[in-house]
């Protein structure tokens, strides 16, 4: 029960969690990222267009990777993708790339391992047309988890970057 | 002689040897080799220090307490002793202390002077050779007689060992406190044994890796405040905060050279990577001593500022290396089985202190400056961050057991006995030893 405790952090997480809970049966061909993915980008509640809310539930505002990695997975690549399309149409959003460590590293390595994952996911953001000067990076390292136990359900969401919008859009 | 400068508190002077009663400068007749991996400890006796108030009392137990958490020494109980000291300055009746087992008797008294300081006076006495093996007086404002304890425990170990002990000396660390996907940091200080403890920061930041600089009453440390994670001085006397440099990127792990005059730091690339840079202090001119497409942190100087040892995942994980102090002849020195990060240079130079990753569990090992050696001493589930004692013969670090709602300070002898809790009122991390008071 220490996973629910931790899954009721993430708005995402608890729709995800919601989704598997009433079609546990659905078949997973890809790692679901979003409510969206699961076909339900209107069920939390409409998002309006532009809006922080649909960024986070619709689009995906968190990528996940590997142990010690900061390679941008094909899962990742999918909701950095979505990011981007969703930046690109609304221009006045700045942001901030948060990388982020799991807990299975030590404190200055894994400063280092969450800018190097900010830095990663910036660079794949840009790479998709969003301008680099819209985009700052910062590292939490393991400061920061979201999930707190002690085994690889939760380290594996403690692994992220997260892409935080600064300020309402227009 | 060692003299006092002002400290944050307050002024303590000491004046070594009793003018009546010469110090022979002799060590003890049973005599503690701490290289051996297993010492039997010494039994000792701390008699009360004799005042006209509790002030006796308490400075036997701080000495006791001292002695006993080195592992080396075993105090014996008080109400096991026979002669009941009433004159420290008189020789005891060693028989009486033999009888217990007593391998050494500690007597002493406290007096106030006219202008309030205390007079701490205390001799050292080898039973079983029948004679006095130290005798000091040392003068302290009132507030300081915590350190003179610690001081006269130092005294006593150096007599046992031959070697300077480590007991008046202090610890900054990163109290943590609240659930732990919203920890509140702070820095704070207090001493090696807990005592004195009080908070440097108001926990509104994320405060990490507090380190001491080895000559002056200051730490650096790096922290969220400005938005940006960057490295900070904090003059300890003033409580006066500098920003390390004015860098672009995130500047972290910072620890200063050993003549405190540069701090060593890792500093962000654009692309994402971490290089070592050196700031001096007085001309702010900077230096970059790594220049990898890798993470490059955890630098540490070697005691003469001649060398560094740092972590680089260059070789694809985490790994020691060591590099001249000018970034020249960079080198990897572990090879084992794991992932090694945080290497500290021991303060005698011979040795590397790091963290181990493997086989799912972090160790906590020392190994020759070479790499050769490795010795792991302390193993658990997440641990990390070792610090030396001034002397080089304890590492202190952190501890997380699975399950646990934080983590806790720990010491433990170089040769992996006597570990110990380091009683802190919060969670804690990031322990870092000051070297001795002056």
């Amino acid at each position: 029960m220490r996973r629910i405790a931790a899954l009721t952090r993430n708005p995402v997480a608890i729709a995800l969690f919601a989704a598997l809970a009433v079609a546990g049966c659905r078949s997973q061909q890809q790692v679901p990222n979003t409510a969206a993915d699961l076909g339900l980008g209107g069920g939390a509640g409409s998002a309006t267009p532009g809006s922080t809310q649909e960024f986070t539930v619709s689009v995906g505002d968190r990528i996940f990777f590997d142990t010690d990695s900061s390679v941008i997975r094909s899962d990742a690549q999918a909701t950095l993708t979505r990011q981007a399309q969703w930046l690109n149409r609304y221009p006045s959003y700045s942001i901030t790339m948060e990388g982020h460590a799991d807990e299975r590293g030590t404190r200055e390595y894994n400063l280092a391992l969450g800018a190097r994952r900010a830095a990663a996911a910036r660079d794949f953001l840009v790479s998709q047309g969003v301008p680099a000067n819209r985009i700052r990076t910062i590292s939490y390292g393991k400061e920061r988890p979201v999930a707190v136990c002690d085994d690889i359900s939760c380290w594996s969401q403690n692994r992220r970057a997260v892409t935080v919008l600064n300020g309402a859009g227009s | 002689m060692r003299k006092f400068v002002k400290t944050t508190l307050a002024i303590v002077t000491l004046v070594a040897g009793f003018a009546a009663l010469a110090v022979v400068p002799a060590r003890a007749l049973v005599e503690i080799d701490i290289n051996k991996g297993v010492v039997e400890p010494v039994p000792i006796a701390i008699t009360d220090f004799l005042s006209g108030d509790a002030m006796g009392t308490e400075i036997a137990g701080v000495i006791s307490a001292d002695l006993r958490r080195s592992g080396l020494f075993a105090p014996i109980e008080k109400n096991a002793f026979i002669e009941k000291i009433s004159n420290p300055d008189v020789t005891p009746r060693f028989e009486d202390w033999k009888v217990i087992n007593a391998q050494a008797v500690v007597t002493g008294r406290v007096t106030q002077e006219p202008d309030g300081r205390l007079r701490v006076e205390f001799r050292v006495w080898d039973t079983f050779a029948g004679r006095q093996l130290a005798g000091e007086q040392l003068f302290a404002n009132k507030d300081n007689w915590r350190r003179v304890a610690h001081i006269i425990a130092d005294t006593i170990y150096e007599q046992f060992t031959g070697e300077k002990g480590y007991f008046d000396s202090r610890i900054v660390y990163v109290s943590e406190s609240g659930p732990r996907d919203n920890r509140v940091k702070r820095l704070a200080i207090m001493d090696q044994d807990g005592a004195r403890h009080e908070y440097l920061s108001d926990g509104r930041s994320i405060v990490l890796t507090p380190r001491f600089s080895p000559q002056r009453q200051e730490i650096t440390y790096m922290s969220y405040e400005s938005g940006n994670p960057q490295v900070y001085l904090l003059q300890l006397e003033t409580g006066q905060r500098e920003l390390v440099g004015n860098f672009p990127g995130m500047t972290f792990a910072p620890r200063f050279s050993p003549n405190g005059d540069k701090v060593i730091m890792s500093l962000l690339r654009e692309d994402g990577n971490s290089n070592i840079y050196t700031m001096d202090l007085r001309t702010r001119n900077t230096a970059r001593l790594t220049d990898t497409n890798a993470i490059d942190t955890s630098p540490s100087y070697s005691p003469d500022g001649s060398q560094v040892v740092f972590t680089s995942d260059r070789g694809g994980r985490a790994q020691i290396y060591v590099m001249g102090a000018d970034g020249s002849n960079q080198r990897r020195i572990s090879f084992g089985d794991g992932a090694y990060s945080t290497p500290v240079w021991s303060p005698r130079g011979d040795l590397i202190a790091f963290t181990k990753q493997s086989g799912g569990n972090f160790q906590i090992g020392v190994m020759r400056t070479d790499g050769s050696g490795e010795r792991i001493i302390s193993s658990g589930f997440l641990q990390e961050g070792p610090t030396w004692s001034p002397n080089g013969r304890v590492i202190m670090f952190f501890r997380q057991d699975a399950g646990a709602a934080g983590p806790k300070l720990y010491s433990i002898d170089l040769t992996g006995r006597n570990e110990q809790p380091v009683p802190t009122p919060t969670f804690g991390s990031d322990p870092a030893w000051s070297p001795l008071l002056k």
